[in-house]
């Protein structure tokens, strides 16, 4: 069992938790996932890190509450725990282990998007901790989904933000900002990681490009147990087939398949639909009585 | 009866069975089981024993059914084996001790399986305690993986008296007991028993660990004070065909299938995890997994085909598991193999193109080789394709690990004793061998959790 020690909401339906997991904590590092399970009953869900404490021993995950599963974990309150909570799972960050001289010489641009900023901060925290400024982008579709904005400016070089609706920052897509950046504003860019919804890195892959931006994406596919037993999150990258969880989440992004991508990511969503409508009912049921 | 003929033992009607997950051989009652006790030879030279990987002595444990001793016969068969409700159920005993039992030179062999399960199932029931342990010796040893190899090794190390620690990939231990074989062939109840009596030796099982991200066997060693480690994490990875279409919604490979329906119980309405299975799903391959996922398939719905490329004489699953699928309604087609899976153009299968094979001279596994007929081609509509091809071992473990030598095939090297190229870690299961069956990884484990014992013996004078 794993204790929730914090929870804070960030913005509607999203929720910041640290859980008690001392050897996920003491091994997590930037790039890296965990799967959590919520009860007896619940799904592997795999959820992006975004940020360890190894002295507490606590892992930071962010959750925003869209499905069956999600929906269920976010009802848990501080003090309760989760099931099970395994990782780090997938392979760090590559930066983690090329020579810091040569990471130092590359200028760096971060796009979040929604939840995507969460696992993207301890990432602008990892160069910041080693004198590295880096600009960051982050986008949302109103002010009020933009997510730990604070954080990031303290870690980040430059911080861009970016709304659909024109409510906060730049008015548009985060792919209008990075052109308006490199197009309008002549700012120059050796790499771009992209994290965010999958039809965002889809479209921030094409445009850097047309600009010439190298670009790394992270992958977040439907999986089972993310140690490459299942092979559901198979993934074609420059035409040669790969497991998410083993051999990524992050990818080349002018490699994948965002397509195929898409396509696979809806498999289940009849299932999930038709099952929504009960588990809501079991949330709301869980919620009135404490821990499982 | 006569004594050439087997007590028949009672399962559960095909057409019943075909629409629960229920176990469908049902097992032998008492007087059954004292019945076919009693066609037992007892003969002198006993072949049966030698053809058990982990030679149990089986005269003497079917002597004690016969006189109605089940509590005994539960105890010779604790000597030899961890897990004989398990064994009973899923060793492929037509293939080892009953294929030399001197009874079937005439008639049938004795049912040995069968009666392994009863008195094993016999104890369970009865809450017969089984294991005894020595004294603990205050040494630490690690075993990665909590299926057949691992629990093996690790009750034999407990009884010897180690402080014994499982690590565990997935949330729940038992390994391919849990995550692969269905509850209808191996209820999971049986091995959360065999479990319980693990932990009940003293072994504590850590689960969510995966050894090379969680923590690596250099830390086990170096930080956490583990003299030796035993790898057991088994042959997890799925092999695909490498054809056209592979990656199109509604192709999985059986570990998902499985691991979905078995592990995550997405059978079950009140569990989260979804499953889908269409109207008409392919299996592809012959083994036991493709039988496994085969009659699942069948129990949510489909109608389903196995597809494989050599014919029934070939098939490498048991002839019982073949015999029940063919009762339940499974089709096959043989001397067929698929060449491209056809997709709607949302991305989903909606059929499969494949040649009829026929068979030239035997490769390398000695079986003959499957050529295919030219201009054979032919589609069939499916909307479910499951792969069954076979599984790899995990490069996780050897990847993260000083000095751990591997094959070509990506299976760890060790010696008869299962040590590897590597001071202190021993392996043996399927990440020694590749895929192959419960029972040799459980010979694997009994051998080396000897060679542990006779390492840390020697290394700290004991």
């Amino acid at each position: 069992m794993y204790k929730i020690v914090e929870k804070k909401e960030l913005a509607p339906d999203i929720y910041s938790m640290d859980v008690l997991a001392p050897r996920v904590a003491e091994s997590a590092k930037p790039g890296q996932f965990v799967i959590v399970i919520a009860d007896e009953s619940g799904e592997r869900v795999p959820l992006t890190i975004c940020d360890y404490d190894t002295e507490k021993g606590t892992v930071n995950i962010v959750i925003q509450a869209m499905g069956c599963s999600t929906k269920k974990m976010v009802s848990y309150n501080e003090g309760e725990y989760f099931k099970d909570f395994v990782g780090p799972l997938g392979k760090p960050s590559a930066y983690v282990n090329e020579d810091l001289e040569e990471v130092k010489k590359r200028k760096y641009l971060f796009v979040a998007g929604g939840v995507g900023a969460a696992p993207v901060f301890p990432q602008v925290r990892w160069f910041h901790e080693r004198g590295i400024d880096v600009d960051v982008i982050v986008g949302a579709k109103t002010k009020e989904l933009i997510i730990l904005e604070d954080k990031i400016r303290d870690v980040a070089g430059n911080l861009y933000i970016a709304t659909d609706d024109g409510s906060y920052g730049f008015n548009g897509m985060v792919t209008g900002l990075i052109e308006d950046l490199v197009v309008n504003q002549g700012k120059k860019y050796d790499y771009c990681i992209a994290i965010g919804p999958m039809i965002m890195m889809k479209f921030v892959a094409l445009l850097t490009e047309k600009l010439g931006i190298k670009t790394i994406v992270s992958l977040n596919p439907i999986m089972v147990d993310g140690t490459g037993m299942c092979g559901a999150c198979r993934v074609t990258v420059g035409n040669e087939t790969k497991f998410a969880c083993v051999d990524g989440p992050e990818f080349d992004g002018h490699l994948v398949d965002f397509d195929e991508a898409l396509k696979r990511q809806a498999q289940y969503k009849e299932e999930e639909i038709k099952k929504l409508k009960k588990v809501e009912e079991e949330c709301k049921l869980e919620q009135q009585g404490g821990v499982k | 009866m006569d004594r050439f003929t087997r007590v028949p033992i009672a399962e559960q009607d095909p057409k019943v069975r075909a629409t629960n997950f229920n176990e469908v051989c049902l097992g032998y009652t008492e007087e059954e089981a004292m019945a076919e006790a009693k066609r037992c030879l007892n003969c002198k030279h006993h072949p049966c024993v030698g053809n058990c990987p982990v030679n149990i002595h089986i005269p003497r444990f079917i002597k004690h059914i016969a006189e109605g001793e089940f509590e005994e016969a539960a105890h010779v068969l604790a000597e030899y084996s961890a897990l004989p409700a398990v064994c009973g159920r899923v060793c492929p005993q037509e293939e080892q001790c009953e294929k030399v039992c001197v009874l079937g030179k005439k008639g049938d062999p004795v049912s040995i399986g069968k009666l392994e399960r009863f008195a094993a199932d016999w104890a369970r029931e009865h809450g017969v305690e089984v294991g005894k342990t020595k004294e603990k010796n205050g040494y630490k040893v690690a075993v990665i993986g909590s299926g057949p190899a691992g629990i093996t090794c690790a009750g034999d190390l407990a009884k010897e008296g180690y402080d014994v620690t499982i690590f565990e990939a997935l949330h729940e231990p038992g390994g391919v007991l849990v995550y692969g074989i269905p509850e209808f062939r191996l209820p999971k109840d049986i091995v959360r028993h065999e479990i319980e009596n693990l932990k009940k030796l003293g072994v504590k099982i850590e689960t969510n660990v995966i050894i090379g991200r969680t923590v690596t066997i250099d830390d086990l060693m170096d930080k956490e004070g583990f003299h030796a480690v035993f790898i057991g994490s088994g042959a997890g990875l799925p092999k695909f065909m490498g054809i056209p279409g592979e990656n199109l919604n509604g192709v999985y490979s059986a570990n998902e299938f499985l691991t979905r329906n078995n592990l995550m119980k997405a059978y079950r309405e009140d569990y989260d995890t979804p499953i889908k299975v269409g109207e008409k799903v392919a299996v592809v391959g012959g083994g036991n997994v493709a039988m496994d996922a085969a009659r699942t398939a069948l129990r949510l719905g489909a109608e389903v085909w196995v597809v494989y490329r050599r014919t029934e004489e070939e098939l490498p699953a048991r002839v019982e598991e073949v015999h029940h699928a063919k009762e339940e309604g499974i089709k096959f087609e043989f001397l067929t193999s698929p060449v491209e899976i056809l997709g709607n153009e949302d991305g989903w299968v909606k059929g499969i193109r494949c040649q009829r094979m026929k068979l030239g001279e035997p490769d390398s596994s000695g079986r003959r080789r499957p050529i295919p007929i030219e201009g054979s081609e032919f589609e069939f509509d499916v909307d479910t394709v499951i792969m069954a091809l076979g599984t790899s071992p995990n490069p996780l473990i050897p990847s993260t690990t000083y000095g751990l030598e591997i094959n070509d095939r990506g299976c760890i090297i060790t010696d008869e004793n299962g040590q590897t190229s590597r001071e202190g870690v021993f392996a043996g299961g399927d990440a020694v061998t590749g895929a192959a069956t419960v029972i040799l990884a459980m010979g694997a484990g009994k051998q080396a959790a000897i060679g542990i014992d006779k390492y840390i013996k020697e290394k700290y004078n004991k």
